[in-house]
């Protein structure tokens, strides 16, 4: 819900989506304000751009021409809802973009090297100075909103729309490519298993072995201290 | 002779100060400027300090809040101003689930330094959308800070205290406060957040009082003097943080409460008060405790409807007068009549709104 990681320039997700785009867009109109060469890439979802928030972040990323990419990862729901409850079929966030004046374009979100040539792209326009660029990558949420499990049984979409994304698992075909480029063999890709799942198993034991929070940093909302309560 | 300056002027004048300061602050808001300036609170400050320290903006109140939350992220210090706080009600989501929430939901480890400052419309035909007080909604939301000074000196030195502040500070300014006088000190203070300021001092009630109510009381209280009862004025100055023992110690010596409101009544900041002094001081209570608010009625659009919508001194006078069995009178019975339309707060006033 509410990761961050600074040492990386990682600043924060959202639980709202939406909501996290105007505060991107904000981290790039601060780098163009103080004329720094930095951009800014934001990544949100196919609801998030249904906010009002979206246009009016995009809007304001056009008239001043901010280095910022934002990356809609079109998953096709948002929560249980499909793109059939929410948009109109000839809705199109490039489009959308677009009217803006800003570049943008739409690609396979399950191809590893495609989506890697697409965000060169996208930043290289955004250094440029060209202003905000808009990248839409199609791809699937294998489980739940909300929790580890599967939960296709609810019946919001059909086990054989799962099943045909789940074909284009986008690490498996990746690794088959590896493969089959002679870049990767059954040893190389037990060692990068083994240490995915190294990492993952460190910060299991890195959450159990942490104290809980006490009442009092519960209850510390303020970062500045004043008189009165 | 202390300077005196107006509230309007002390607001510009404590921006001048910060953004000379300080590279990092920087003044966002609708109107920020056009020829007139937030009612001349930004005026020349573009000129002085070029287009990438005062801007315009968009009317997309709701990312634009975002987007000051992230520079504040980036280690600015944004002043963002809006014309009526009416218009902060689009950008609920960013100002109470981000800016409130981040310095906790992050564990610390950033902060969102961004002064809103939101003027409360009244009277001039601004009406339901654009003069409700909305301050007890934020003013409810932990994370927030909301001030409402009521004199030019706390209007410069709490915009300076908000600006120094590392959380989001609401600055509410009642639009009838801008061309009020008073004095006000040349150079860079700050009037601490969460500080109450016994503004008359009296033995037998203490009326407690936000942004222009004070003004109001501080008349009712001379009125009411000329009758031989002493009140006692505290200005609240900051909602939250709230100067609890500051209140409660007035309320404990005089053991009569007036809580003065410039807004509604219902859930808000008045019934708050005197929920304190019900809690903390009950054993000092000599009467019942006293609500003097608008009424829950949506704001007032004509000259006729705001005579009969916004309480005044006489309203305070009264109130107080029926807690020690006095008769009720009239405004000019209290000498107490303004010398302008209910919609006007003086009769120099002339918009533009």
């Amino acid at each position: 819900m509410h990761l961050i990681d600074l040492s990386v320039n990682m600043l924060g997700s959202t639980p709202i989506v939406g909501n996290i785009v105007p505060v991107a867009t904000g981290v790039a109109f601060a780098t163009w304000l103080d004329g720094r060469d930095e951009i800014t890439v934001v990544y949100l979802g196919d609801g998030a751009t249904e906010e009002g928030a979206f246009t009016e972040s995009i809007n304001f990323a056009a008239l001043k021409a901010l280095p910022i990419v934002y990356v809609v990862e079109n998953n096709f729901f948002s929560v249980y809802s499909p793109l059939s409850v929410r948009q109109p079929l000839a809705r199109d966030v490039i489009g959308i973009a677009a009217s803006h004046g800003i570049a943008g374009a739409r690609g396979d979100g399950n191809d590893v090297e495609g989506v890697h040539r697409l965000a060169a792209i996208a930043a290289t326009h955004a250094r440029s100075g060209a202003g905000p660029y808009v990248l839409e990558l199609e791809t699937y949420r294998w489980r739940e909103h909300c929790g580890p499990a599967y939960d296709n049984e609810l019946g919001y979409r059909s086990v054989a729309e799962f099943e045909s994304w789940r074909a284009r698992d986008p690490i498996a075909a990746m690794e088959r490519r590896l493969i089959r480029a002679g870049a990767l063999d059954t040893k190389g890709r037990e060692s990068l298993a083994s240490e995915c799942a190294a990492e993952v198993d460190d910060a299991f034991a890195f959450a159990l072995a942490s104290p809980f929070p006490t009442g009092q940093s519960f209850g510390d909302v303020y970062s500045t201290v004043t008189a009165g309560r | 002779m202390s300077r005196e300056i107006s509230y309007g002027a002390a607001i510009r004048e404590a921006t001048d100060q910060l953004m000379s300061e300080s590279d990092r602050v920087y003044v966002i808001g609708l109107g920020s400027t056009d020829p007139k300036s937030i009612f001349g609170t930004t005026t020349g400050l573009q000129a002085k300090y070029g287009p990438k320290r005062v801007l315009d903006m968009p009317t997309s109140e709701n990312a634009m809040t975002g987007i000051c939350i992230g520079t504040a992220l980036m280690g600015m210090r944004p002043i963002m101003v809006h014309q009526r706080i009416d218009f902060l009600l689009l950008a609920l989501d960013q100002i109470v689930n981000n800016a409130a929430k981040w310095y906790s939901m992050f564990n610390g480890q950033q902060s969102v330094p961004l002064v809103i400052r939101a003027i409360v419309g009244r009277g001039w035909g601004q009406g339901p959308q654009h003069s409700q007080n909305l301050q007890a909604l934020f003013a409810h939301v932990p994370g927030l800070k909301v001030v409402t000074p009521a004199v030019p000196a706390d209007a410069k030195g709490m915009l300076i205290a908000a600006a120094h502040d590392n959380d989001p500070v609401l600055f509410i300014e009642h639009r009838w406060l801008h061309n009020t006088f008073g004095p006000v000190p040349e150079e860079m203070y700050e009037t601490p957040l969460g500080t109450a300021n016994v503004v008359r001092e009296g033995r037998d009630v203490s009326i407690v009082a936000t942004s222009f109510m004070v003004i109001e009381a501080v008349r009712a209280a001379q009125a009411l003097a000329r009758d031989g009862i002493e009140a006692e004025v505290v200005d609240v100055r900051s909602i939250r943080p709230l100067d609890v023992d500051g209140i409660i110690a007035s309320v404990r010596k005089t053991g009569r409460l007036v809580a003065c409101d410039a807004a509604w009544k219902t859930l808000g900041f008045a019934g708050e008060i005197v929920a304190l002094a019900a809690e903390l001081a009950l054993e000092d209570l000599r009467a019942r405790p006293i609500r003097v608010t608008l009424p829950d009625w949506h704001t007032a659009a004509s000259p006729v409807a705001a005579e009969m919508y916004y309480p005044t001194a006489a309203t305070i006078a009264n109130e107080v007068a029926a807690l020690f069995g006095k008769p009720q009178r009239s405004a000019q019975e209290w000498n107490l009549v303004r010398n302008a339309p209910a919609d006007q707060p003086d009769l120099s006033f002339i918009g533009p709104f």
